[in-house]
């Protein structure tokens, strides 16, 4: 126990960070996965395609490999930062954003179609279709996979710690080897500040679920 | 058969073809429409007639053919097909009011986010509408806590917000129980003295005596016989007609 109070501000330092990465990636693949899902639903077969192959690679390899291309690979074609922090969220945002493209598309298929054929018919373009009557719709019923996914996401972000990037897990690691003795403790920690972030996730999934319902 | 003056026509579809894989379900339609007219089409199910109403707005593609509204050929896809479907009304079976959006909203949407027409206005054009369809209390709620015979009357009133050129009816009242089917059916005949442009496709004989200029009786994906009301119902001329006529009244 002594050894997780006497760094808690290490602890706190990695919430932080872990916290940082897992919100900016979330969002990154919140707009990019539903741009996706749109591109998967469009009239235009090229976007389609894309998606879909998108999708199928993104969702289908392990995270590592992401890891991988966006710290490695991408350096090498030329796109160059400073912190691998850059290349973490690079990383879990793509990795995540073809989860929530899934998620998000099966939202708008179970929107039913005559919702769409009804706001065609008063003369909208595809993107008012999309934007006014059916994502709102599908957004409702996609939350809870969401949160989900962004829970999912919250613990990816520790294979950031393996790629030098200094998060919770990262944290732990080096409070695992300094201290060899209390290395349970040490991890026990570690697994805490994790459900801090997880848990309320959760509750709120649950809140959203019961709110946004919308009778049919 | 009523005499075509040259111009008036609304509605023309020429040659149309459809196949469902194997299933030919509109077989070289030929039907012209003319402003203020009223066209009820029935027929047995399965006869093509819900298809033909859909192809009117290309919410069904059709394989060969034409069909012109005003003078202007359906657009394959994109804006001009956005802005012609602006122009035809469209009424479900299933109602298919915007679920999340509240009663004035499901009619306000489309002149505000189709025509730009200033919020102000369309929310006072539409309680106008609403009210006129006897629904104008209900504007404030969502659309399934309305009864459906009171969901369709707003569907008719979001499709009249458009202002189009004609209204087309995929059995509206088919969906609804018994009780609610002459609350829907009295807005229509009501549009239909205003002298709308009406094609109705629907199983109600009674609605097509009183208010259709003409009925068109499909069976197969044809159209079997294109007659007035009266002429139809009591001297119909074929064998198909007859049958499906003689089916009806023994109920």
């Amino acid at each position: 126990m002594d050894v997780i109070l006497e760094n808690l501000p290490l602890y706190w330092n990695g919430f932080l960070r872990t916290l940082f990465l897992s919100a900016v990636s979330g969002v990154i693949a919140l707009v990019l996965g539903t741009l996706l899902a749109a591109a998967r639903v469009s009239p235009v077969a090229a976007l389609r395609g894309f998606s879909t192959v998108y999708v199928e690679v993104l969702r289908n390899t392990p995270l590592t490999i992401a890891f991988f291309f966006a710290a490695i690979v991408l350096p090498r074609l030329g796109v160059k930062f400073e912190q691998f922090e850059v290349a973490a969220i690079i990383a879990l945002s793509t990795y995540t954003a073809a989860f929530i493209a899934e998620a998000v598309r099966s939202g708008v298929n179970s929107v039913p179609v005559g919702q769409a054929e009804a706001a065609r018919s008063i003369g909208m373009k595809f993107g008012q279709v999309l934007n006014l009557i059916i994502l709102p719709q599908a957004l409702r019923t996609v939350v809870p996979p969401l949160i989900n996914i962004l829970i999912a996401l919250v613990k990816n972000s520790s294979v950031a710690g393996a790629f030098f990037v200094l998060e919770l897990f990262g944290y732990g690691r080096q409070l695992a080897n300094a201290n060899g003795d209390a290395v349970i403790a040490v991890l026990l920690g570690t697994a805490f500040f994790y459900l801090l972030l997880t848990v309320p996730l959760g509750i709120l999934a649950s809140t959203v679920e019961r709110k946004v319902a919308i009778a049919r | 058969m009523t005499t075509l003056v040259p111009g008036d026509t609304l509605v023309s579809l020429q040659a149309v073809n459809k196949h469902y894989g194997q299933l030919h379900v509109l077989k070289d339609i030929n039907l012209q429409v003319r402003k203020g007219e009223v066209v009820v089409v029935i027929g047995p199910s399965g006869s093509g007639k819900s298809t033909l109403c859909r192809a009117i707005n290309r919410l069904e593609t059709i394989e060969s053919g034409t069909i012109s509204i005003d003078g202007k050929v359906l657009p394959e896809e994109g804006k001009e097909l956005a802005q012609l479907r602006a122009d035809v009304g469209m009424v479900f079976q299933s109602f298919n009011l915007f679920a999340h959006k509240t009663i004035l909203e499901n009619v306000t949407l489309g002149p505000i986010k189709v025509k730009g027409v200033p919020k102000g206005t369309a929310d006072k054009d539409a309680m106008a509408l609403l009210e006129r369809v006897g629904v104008g209390h209900q504007a404030p709620k969502l659309p399934a806590q309305l009864s459906g015979g009171q969901q369709q009357r707003v569907a008719i009133a979001r499709a009249l917000a458009m202002k189009p050129k004609v209204m087309l009816f995929d059995e509206p009242t088919s969906a609804l129980d018994p009780e609610m089917i002459n609350e829907v059916l009295d807005v229509m005949i009501q549009l239909a003295k205003e002298g709308m442009t009406m094609i109705v496709v629907t199983h109600e004989m009674g609605f097509a005596r009183k208010a259709a200029d003409r009925v068109v009786f499909m069976a197969d994906g044809q159209i079997v016989e294109d007659d007035t009301p009266e002429e139809f119902f009591t001297n119909p001329k074929s064998d198909r007609a007859k049958d499906f006529l003689s089916k009806l009244l023994t109920h």
